[in-house]
């Protein structure tokens, strides 16, 4: 819809590693047994992947899902589809336990890009950022100092943040405080 | 005088000039000065006032533990109060003024007190609480306020930004002196991922000062060698000026990195405070050099015998011309030598112990320096600085045998282990009798999660005080952390270094042995809160038996350097009075940091617009630009009012009240929680939360609902509304969402995991808009869609379409007692539906309200509130929700709670209307006095106010209370307290004061 914006439209800011909002990216929890036929198989057929293994993700053009915990995905489709996929999830769940729901606009999407953009995450989430032990593929739900965060590597030294939109200026100032040029840490 | 050398200075770049002032004297010194050689090189020695008698102080030590020297630094927005002189390196432009003074260092009228000292003994500020009383408010409590506390605060914003760093590594080793180095490279070796810290700005620690030789090389060349070795190590992380600050369980480290103290404004972050999770932890933290207690020892220019070393050997400062050592081991010999291996005179080296015929005493012999043996200092002579000292016999009395002339003097107690990091998770002490200190209990280690130990400790820090031995303890603790750490140990040998043989040392802790009240009451423990030998036995004369307690009541060790000279030498003379052991009478507790860390890198970035994460809505730009005065709501602000063209606030709620009770208003109900209640179990699982019954709701309609916890008590409210067959969306307060998300999840995951039952809380997906008002049907009518008639969408149900273009959900629920849609929109569209609302609403008089005008509304129709009619012990039939409350239930949370005595007694004070009888607003919180006193003296009371606001539809101010016997007592009359003392009338009456039908709302 034409009256969509997302919650930073597309604010960004240059330090030693880009800080960028990525619009709107639509999102689907999607709740139920990993185990079962019909659940994976409705999996596939929105996203058009299996589904991923602990702390893991798998995106490609635009679309994906992600592992939340034993019982949660988070699916991603483009934002006009977010809508009908979640519909086609329910429907094709229909008579099994799961839950699907849309998420799109709760969320806020930003990505951090740079030779260092490793230490910007890691002077704000407690997680082990070293090559060896996070790359392209995996996933964490962490927090990003005091609110809630989930991401990934989108790429070689590019990181892709999901956060509640009502804290999108907060994360966003964190991340562009961390990434101010002079605060590298050359430990990363 | 203190000056420079020109033939040392392993440590200072000549060639750099870097200048200073200190008290606006403009000063010079080198690029690798600490402030501390700088000002010594300047002959600086008085530096500060000591904090209970301002007794002049000098610089006493060369690192960490320095009691006396801290200063003022830098100016307006740098200005910091109480830095260490001897852990800050010198830059140009530094400034620094010296502190805890009045009017001048050099003249201080506060040293009087110095005069009075027979009358502020140990325990002196605990004794003013006591007879008489009045005293402590009007004589002690003034004077001790005036002369208490060192540094002045700062003034000024502080302008430098500070962070944090997470990391993770295998090993973290702590300190990087020679067993910290090896420590290391062992570990690396051996394949682990290492990090290694050192809070100054260079390798190596004591050894090169002591002139180690390892490997057959001068350690210098072996330092150098091994740091490059470990730099060119793919899994090594060497980081100087990082202190290890504190160690915590599950192998958490925090690593304190002064990043930019040396290059103020040059852009960086001036902290960055590590907080690292290490598999396996090293403290090689060295030892600290403990000093003699002799009368005197306090003047300036008596320094430790490590201190007084460092300053020649790194800085090329010799702090006298003519200094004096006074031991009780053979260590302090290495001062003796270096002094006049630089051209300076020792005069004598006095020696506590009888005998003296080791290796250095006979070297110092050699260079012709005069040992005296069983000797003691008796006193120091001078005032501001050393002139002299009188030599008597150790096992004396103090009678003076002879004077001898010197500028400085050099002492050496032995040395203390730093064992502070191994300690602050646990990890336990053992007391060396032959060394004299306390050292790590290699057997009772700090232990993780796995009962394994996961602090190592090597070096001098563990007591392997021989080089050769520090180096294998290093080693061995580098392979042994590695191993723990999932890695085979390296077979590499540990390097060798030549002994040097040392004979015992004796444990002196009084100089000399005999020493009278006079002499013992001039013998300072803590340099900085002024803590004498006099004051220790005194305290252990008034029973002081345990070491807390008389740390506590004499102050000894809660300076700024948190005793880490005084501590040990206290405790022996506490042990001394009491006649026990010192290991019997222990240490007191080491606490992280290790020495202070600067407040702003513990808050990190969290300062400024980041300071806490400030939620909003997606109509929050537009509020902020159309007048909103804000109030917090959970971490979300929320208007209380909308203010127009000079309107106070009071006028801007009233306004708002009048229109959205004649024309229309807009709320912004984004906030509201709303949480999806989804499975075959879904009805039984709502029905265990609610106090209602919600698993009989019909698809499209809603319901108010009450939660309550176990213990019966209210804990949130809401709308519930049926989605589908088993699916239910439920509100929740603004400040709920995330707490019942977080509530649901624990019942589903803790006691019902066996129940089909999935929530999700979607409270951010939706923008949702309160269309309230005569008008709310004539503005989505214009807009246009779906049907919104009383007929196709009747009070309490909801429904799906569109309005305006807009895919909505729209509610017919009302908090406010009008006609009122509750409309939830995507909230990547909540601001253009806002807009089109705004916009379409102007002919029908639309005007946005805030939380007050809501409030106001909902009080008039008598509508709770969480937190304003519940405070966590109100049950919902305290408030007459019984009708909310099934009966037909089995159970709910909270329903046998609610049967208990305490809850069905009828004197529980309950919910009802309040009417001044003079219109005027009762004051919020206010008791309800009733005749007669309590037990205690105070008026009895019969209930209180809850909610209280002027209505502007009535006129007149209204009320909620909760009051004994409430809804029994209509019309009657009761009083209230003001906080001016006076009482205000007031008619109980039903709590609904305005359209007791509810006409308005089902039009």
């Amino acid at each position: 819809m034409s009256n969509a914006v997302s919650a930073l439209n597309h604010a960004s800011y240059q330090g030693f590693a880009l800080v960028e909002e990525m619009g709107l990216q639509g999102m689907i929890t999607l709740r139920g047994d990993f185990a079962d036929a019909t659940f994976q198989k409705a999996v596939k057929d929105v996203c058009g992947q299996d589904i991923p293994g602990q702390r893991e993700v798998t995106v490609a053009d635009g679309k994906g899902v992600a592992w939340m915990s034993p019982d949660e995905l988070l699916v991603l489709v483009p934002y006009s589809d977010s809508a009908s996929a979640a519909m086609d999830l329910a429907e094709a769940l229909k008579g099994t336990h799961a839950l699907a729901a849309n998420v799109s606009d709760a969320r806020v999407v930003i990505r951090v890009k740079g030779e260092n953009a490793r230490e910007v995450i890691a002077k704000i989430a407690p997680v082990d950022l070293s090559v060896a032990s996070f790359q392209p593929g995996q996933i964490r739900r962490t927090r990003l100092a005091q609110v809630a965060a989930a991401f990934w590597m989108s790429g070689e030294d590019e990181f892709t943040i999901v956060a509640f939109r009502s804290v999108a200026d907060y994360v966003f100032n964190l991340l562009k405080t961390s990434a101010i040029k002079g605060s590298e840490v050359g430990y990363l | 005088m203190s000056t420079r050398l020109s033939n040392t200075g392993r440590l200072v770049n000549r060639s750099a000039v870097k200048n200073f002032t200190f008290n606006g004297k403009k000063m010079q010194g080198y690029e690798g000065d600490t402030l501390a050689s700088a000002l010594l090189a300047n002959d600086q020695m008085l530096v500060g006032r000591s904090f209970k008698y301002h007794r002049p102080r000098g610089i006493v030590a060369s690192g960490g533990e320095e009691p006396n020297a801290l200063v003022n630094m830098g100016e307006g927005a740098r200005f910091e109060p109480n830095q260490r002189t001897t852990t800050t390196e010198l830059f140009d432009g530094l400034t620094c003024t010296s502190q805890n003074h009045w009017p001048s260092l050099e003249f201080d009228v506060g040293v009087a007190n110095n005069y009075v000292a027979r009358f502020l003994p140990a325990g002196f500020y605990y004794k003013t609480f006591m007879a008489p009383r009045a005293a402590w408010k009007h004589v002690f409590e003034p004077i001790i306020r005036q002369s208490a506390g060192l540094g002045k605060a700062p003034k000024e914003m502080d302008v430098d930004r500070y962070e944090h760093f997470y990391a993770f590594e295998d090993v973290v080793v702590v300190g990087g002196g020679i067993a910290g180095l090896q420590a290391a490279k062992a570990a690396a070796d051996s394949g682990a991922q290492v990090m290694l810290m050192e809070q100054t700005t260079d390798w190596g620690g004591r050894a090169p000062v002591d002139g180690a030789v390892i490997d057959g090389k001068p350690a210098d060349q072996w330092i150098d060698e091994t740091v490059a070795a470990l730099e060119a190590m793919e899994n090594v992380t060497l980081r100087t000026r990082m202190m290890g600050a504190g160690v915590y369980d599950h192998g958490y480290i925090t690593g304190y990195e002064r990043v930019a103290d040396h290059t103020p404004g040059d852009g960086r972050p001036r902290h960055r405070l590590w907080r690292i999770r290490a598999k396996q932890i090293v403290t090689a933290t060295g030892a600290i050099e403990r000093p003699l207690s002799f009368a005197g020892n306090d003047i300036p220019g008596v320094m430790l015998a490590s201190a007084v070393r460092d300053y020649v050997v790194n800085y090329g400062v010799s702090i006298g011309e003519k200094t004096v050592v006074v031991t009780n081991n053979d260590d302090g010999y290495r001062t003796a030598i270096a002094l006049v291996e630089a051209g300076l005179q020792v005069p004598m080296v006095v020696d506590a112990r009888s005998e003296v015929e080791g290796e250095l005493p006979n070297k110092a012999r050699d260079l012709g320096i005069r040992v005296e043996a069983g000797k003691a200092i008796g006193k120091v002579k001078g005032g501001k600085r050393v002139t002299g000292v009188g030599i008597c016999l150790q096992n004396g009395e103090g009678g003076a045998l002879e004077e001898v002339k010197c500028d400085a003097v050099a002492m050496a107690g032995g040395w203390s282990p730093v064992v502070h990091l191994w300690s602050h998770c646990g990890g336990k002490l053992i007391w060396d009798e032959t060394q004299a200190h306390f050292r790590p209990d290699a057997n009772r280690a700090p232990t993780g999660a796995n009962g394994e130990a996961f602090v190592l400790t090597a070096g001098i820090a563990n007591g392997d005080m021989g080089t050769t031995e520090a180096l294998a303890s290093g080693d061995a603790a580098g392979k042994a952390a590695a191993k723990a750490a999932g890695h085979k140990a390296s077979r590499k040998a540990a390097p060798k270094a030549d002994v040097v043989a040392e004979n015992a040392m004796a444990p002196v802790w009084i100089m000399p042995q005999n020493a009278g009240p006079d002499l013992r009451m001039k013998m300072w423990l803590d340099y900085q809160n002024d803590v004498k030998v006099s004051d220790v036995q005194l305290a252990a004369r008034e029973g002081y038996e345990s070491v807390e307690h008389t740390k506590r009541y004499t102050t000894l060790g809660m300076a700024t350097d948190q005793g880490k000279l005084s501590n040990i030498n206290g405790l022996a003379i506490l042990a001394d009075s009491l006649n026990a052991e010192i290991p019997q009478v222990g240490t007191t507790t080491f606490r992280p940091p290790y020495t202070p860390i600067s407040m702003a890198s513990i808050a990190g970035e969290a300062r400024g617009e980041i300071f806490q994460p400030l939620r909003k809505t997606p109509m929050h730009d537009w509020i902020e630009n159309n007048g909103a005065h804000f109030e917090p709501v959970g971490h979300w602000r929320r208007p209380y009012a909308y203010l127009q063209d000079g309107e106070t606030v009071e006028e801007a709620v009233k306004r708002e009240v009048k229109n959205t009770r004649r024309k229309l208003g807009l709320l912004d109900a984004s906030t509201l929680g709303k949480i999806i209640v989804k499975g075959p179990d879904a009805g039984k699982f709502m029905d265990m939360m609610y106090t209602n019954m919600m698993s009989t709701l019909k698809v499209g309609k809603c319901r108010y609902g009450l939660m309550c916890n176990e213990n019966g008590f209210l804990s949130d409210d809401g709308v519930v509304a049926r989605m589908d067959e088993d699916t239910w969306l439920c509100h929740t307060t603004s400040g709920g969402a995330d707490r019942i998300h977080g509530w649901m999840e624990e019942w589903l995951q803790t006691e019902w995991w066996d129940w089909d039952v999935y929530v999700a809380n979607v409270t951010e997906q939706y923008a949702q808009v309160a269309v309230v008002g005569p008008n709310a049907r004539k503005v989505l009518e214009k807009l246009g869609g779906m049907d919104v008639t009383k007929g196709s969408l009747p009070f309490m149900e909801w429904a799906e379409g569109q309005i305006g273009g807009f895919d909505t959900r729209v509610f017919r629920i009302s908090f406010s007692g009008e006609l009122s849609y509750e409309i939830a929109v995507p909230a990547s569209q909540g601001r253009a539906f806002w807009d089109a609302l705004m916009e379409a609403g102007e002919e029908f008089g639309v005007q946005p309200y805030g939380t007050e005008c809501l409030h106001i509304m909902r009080a008039e129709k008598g509508f709770i509130m969480i937190g304003d009619e519940t405070d966590g012990t109100i049950i919902p039939q305290d408030l007459g929700l019984n009708w909310a409350i099934s009966k037909k239930k089995e159970d709910f949370l909270g329903k046998r709670a609610q049967e208990r005595t305490f809850m069905t007694n009828p004197d529980r004070w309950k919910l009802v209307g309040l009417e001044t009888l003079d219109g005027s607003v009762l004051p919020d919180g206010a008791y309800a006095i009733k005749e007669g006193d309590n037990d205690n003296g105070q008026r009895n009371m019969e209930g209180r106010v809850t909610s209280t606001y002027h209505s502007p539809t009535l006129g007149r101010g209204i009320a909620m209370g909760i009051i004994h016997n409430g809804p029994d007592r209509m019309g009657e009359v009761i009083e209230f307290g003001k906080v001016d003392g006076t009482m205000v009338k007031a008619k109980i009456v039903d709590q609904v004061f305005f359209d007791k039908n509810g006409e308005k709302q089902d039009v």
